[in-house]
């Protein structure tokens, strides 16, 4: 059979950089494939999906060497319209990639493009909406749909054309847990029912991984390390050299000293053959010792039935109940749209509850305004091009100060500590706007720093990082707040930032508290996660299969033993 | 979600189901026929008809009341601006003086310059509501489509739908940033100095640029990637046939606007003299 994409000694090099961003790439995928592209941020693996659609070379220029013919064709020729009938893009940022007003437009842009008439397009839309089940959504407007339909409506809004290849760029960037399962439960249903070539670019290795994939194909560095099958990939160390987290239940099986093979394939837990592992891992969870968890007695923040609605009668959050002691690091998840942001508003006081009340060191907060509230508790948005509105670092940093008027000896003492805290003193005459953004993102969380708050609330902290950046922000935030004694509540919908680096866990789902828990128990429990969207951890599974009866006991074990070795897994 | 404004919202009166293009030609022909007049007898029809519209259209007063009050403002300020600069204004067009009220020097309040000066704020008062209501009724992809079909360029009607469209969503970035940039002690209500607020207004615009342009972007990528552009011609999806009641509201239109100027030049200029 002919390859449908063929990179043959391809190399590109973008036209404001001096090094190739990729290198020697030589790449065939079938058609009917469903290929996995996986490797850290700056990789080139999003370049490698640029080539793919033709955004390069034709909106990032740059020198190409060697070749590449999608379907026997170089892109060169097709151009960039040729190109997007033969390859769909579902871009990382589904919002930003909404153009029409209503879903129905939205999925109708490219028939519009294509003179399609309307009588023809309503057709059309109809069928593809009931494909991807979003029939009912089709008078909305995009922008007012959860993450997940989202997404499918940009799946829609690309496949309308019948391409041969669909791209999708970090789809699970994000997504909750559950509703990223489901993504990648559709995409497989696509292939297997349009026999379309699937290309998915992702970090996300264990979630990617929820269904078969053909191959996975490793970028490192702008080469391509390894094309190989899943089964192979997690049996053997690459993945960690390249900085790429593995699936959890592989993680504790190399803990437990097991080798994990190809033939046992490792691909799911649920079909792995563990028969080999079972004795190794049963011992090495015998072994188990705890670290002593403190037990800290200080409320910090008491949020006490809390309920809030924009409208009467269509509650938000409903009678939220739970106290932050002071010094913990506890993360805040549900499903997209649960309230989460919403709750972080109240304590903030952007918004005001309409039922409850919340205190600081037991002192109500009712009347205190944004700015005094800020001082004690510091928010950190998700997007920090959002908060930074100064041009170089250090006046971003000292913003907080200055409109404070404090005096110029004392900022300058200030920003310059809050900087060298953050690892960011070398660069503090440097302007904002060269950072990385995960650099961007300590700026945010600096300026923050810098006024002293007790509370640190951070939306999102880690969503778009590759697993060494999330890695760094981690560990920086465990060090302040370890350090510093920084109180620090995390929302998020990423499980292992919930499972390693937090002790406690509230769970919100449809505006209601369903439960604050150590996350070990709350990831280990079926029902909780259910209703939440959350996904149950891989470690249960493995527990179950390992007969270890206390599968949280099991998780528990995992997070310490993990701790223990300081992150290097 | 909340306290949004100047927005497109989805209702169903015969106004909202119109042709983007009607409205268009009624907005402009209205426009002109305020422009062009002073003649009070014309505008007092105007102000009650677009009362009358603006009810109609079931427009809310929450979509529009911050902007109208910004228009207020601005307006009493040019009332004001104008008996500064030109206190016998009133007396140089109608030709007679009838003084209320002698100030001081050449200022003195006559009945002719607060006649004047309430024929301008009428006009403002019948154009306001018109472009709120406009704005309001008018689904930015289906206008786009009524451009495109009276003869504009595609993508100059593509254009303004996006950004009509954007309108929203930077609202809700604005309500975002300020939030968080008033924790961080940028004061932006009333307990700080009016000079103060402008200053820190640009905390606020700094990031809502950035935020903005990088949504600019990925838009961008998005809509070629998805073939706009290839064609010298479009379809539209939300396109509407001009029906019978877009038919009388153009001939309407069309038919008031002649009547009005027709009214207002009849006795030679644009006044109409109730103190002859």
């Amino acid at each position: 059979m002919k390859p449908i994409i063929e990179f043959k000694d391809f190399s590109f090099k973008y036209r404001s950089q001096v090094e190739p961003t990729l290198r020697d790439i030589n790449l065939a995928i079938y058609p009917g494939e469903k290929v996995l592209i996986i490797g850290p941020s700056g990789s080139g693996k999003s370049t490698l999906a640029n080539c793919l659609n033709g955004l390069v070379p034709f909106s990032y220029p740059g020198d190409i060497t060697g070749t590449l013919e999608i379907d026997g064709v170089n892109p060169k020729k097709l151009g960039i319209f040729g190109m997007s009938k033969k390859v769909g893009t579902v871009l990382q940022d589904t919002d930003g990639q909404f153009i029409g007003l209503t879903v129905a437009e939205d999925i109708a842009f490219v028939l519009e493009n294509d003179q399609v008439p309307q009588d023809k397009m309503f057709d059309k839309v109809g069928e593809i909406a009931e494909l991807v089940d979003v029939a009912t959504l089709l008078h909305h407007a995009p922008t007012a749909l959860s993450g997940g339909q989202k997404q499918r409506v940009s799946m829609a809004g690309v496949m309308i054309d019948d391409v041969d290849i669909l791209l999708f760029d970090e789809p699970l960037a994000n997504l909750d847990p559950a509703t990223g399962k489901r993504a990648i439960d559709l995409i497989d249903r696509i292939q297997k029912q349009k026999n379309t070539t699937i290309v998915i670019i992702e970090h996300r290795l264990e979630d990617a991984l929820y269904r078969d994939i053909d191959r996975v194909v490793v970028v490192g560095d702008g080469r391509i390390v390894a094309d190989t099958t899943p089964d192979k990939l997690l049996a053997g160390s690459l993945l960690k050299e390249q900085g790429i987290r593995e699936p959890l239940y592989i993680t504790a099986l190399k803990y437990a000293g097991c080798e994990v093979t190809p033939e046992s394939h490792p691909q799911h837990i649920s079909s792995m053959n563990l028969q080999p592992y079972v004795d190794k891992v049963q011992r090495w969870y015998r072994e188990k010792t705890f670290q002593k968890v403190e037990n800290r007695q200080e409320a910090i923040l008491e949020v006490k039935h809390l309920s809030f609605g924009y409208e009467d009668g269509d509650p938000v959050l409903k009678n939220i109940h739970f106290t932050v002691q002071k010094g913990e690091m506890i993360s805040i998840v549900g499903k997209n749209g649960a309230g989460k942001t919403t709750l972080s508003n109240l304590i903030c006081g952007f918004a005001k509850p309409n039922e409850g009340s919340i205190s600081f060191h037991g002192e109500d907060i009712a009347d205190w305004s944004i700015k005094e509230r800020g001082e004690k508790i510091g928010l950190v948005m998700q997007n920090p091009n959002q908060m930074i509105s100064k041009p170089m670092i250090f006046e971003e940093v000292a913003l907080g100060l200055a409109v404070r008027g404090v005096s110029e000896d004392e900022i300058n003492e200030r920003v310059n500590a809050t900087l060298k805290i953050c690892g960011l003193y070398p660069f503090r005459n440097w302007p904002v706007s060269a950072l990385s953004f995960g650099q961007k993102k300590r700026v945010t969380i600096a300026s923050i720093l810098v006024m002293n708050p007790e509370v640190l609330i951070l939306d999102e902290p880690t969503a778009g990082q590759d697993y060494r950046h999330y890695t760094e922000i981690m560990e920086f935030l465990k060090e302040i707040n370890r350090d510093y004694g920084i109180t620090i509540v995390m929302i998020t919908h990423d499980m292992h930032l919930m499972l390693e680096y937090t002790d406690r866990t509230i769970v919100i789902a449809d505006g209601e508290m369903l439960a604050i828990d150590e996350p070990a128990r709350i990831l280990t429990n079926k029902q909780i996660t259910d209703k939440a969207y959350l996904k149950r951890t891989s470690l249960y599974d493995l527990a179950i299969a390992c007969e270890i009866p206390d599968a949280t006991a099991f998780a528990a074990y995992f997070i310490d033993y993990e701790r223990a070795m300081g992150g290097e897994g | 979600m909340n306290g949004r404004i100047l927005t497109y919202e989805e209702k169903d009166t015969w106004i909202h189901r119109l042709s983007g293009v009607s409205k268009l030609i009624f907005f402009m022909a209205w426009s002109i026929t305020s422009m062009m007049t002073y003649d009070t007898r014309v505008l007092v029809v105007m102000l009650i008809l677009s009362l009358v519209i603006f009810k109609v259209s079931r427009t809310e007063w929450r979509q529009i009341s911050a902007v109208f009050k910004l228009i207020t403002v601005f307006m009493l300020i040019n009332l004001i601006a104008i008996f500064l600069f030109s206190p016998n204004q009133g007396t140089k067009i109608y030709g007679t003086e009838t003084v209320l009220y002698h100030l001081f020097g050449n200022y003195a309040i006559t009945t002719e310059q607060l006649f004047y000066e309430f024929n301008i704020m009428i006009k403002y008062f019948t154009i306001v509501p018109a472009v709120l209501m406009f704005l309001a009724t008018t689904n930015p992809s289906e206008f786009a489509a009524s451009l495109n079909r009276v003869g504009v360029s595609y993508n100059v009607g593509y254009a303004l739908a996006i950004a009509l469209r954007y309108v929203p969503d930077v609202q809700d970035d604005f309500h975002q940033i300020k939030n968080a940039q008033e924790a961080r002690g940028i004061e932006m209500s009333r307990k700080a100095s009016l000079m103060d607020r402008i200053k820190n207004v640009a905390a606020i615009i700094f990031p809502l640029i950035f935020s903005s342009m990088e949504r600019i972007d990925v838009v961008s990528s998005a809509m070629e990637l998805r073939g706009f552009g290839k064609n010298k011609k479009r379809t539209w999806y939300s396109g509407k046939a001009l029906q019978r009641n877009d038919y009388l509201v153009i001939i309407g239109a069309t038919v008031f606007m002649i009547v009005g100027l027709v009214i207002t030049y009849y006795d030679g200029n644009r006044f109409y003299n109730p103190f002859l």
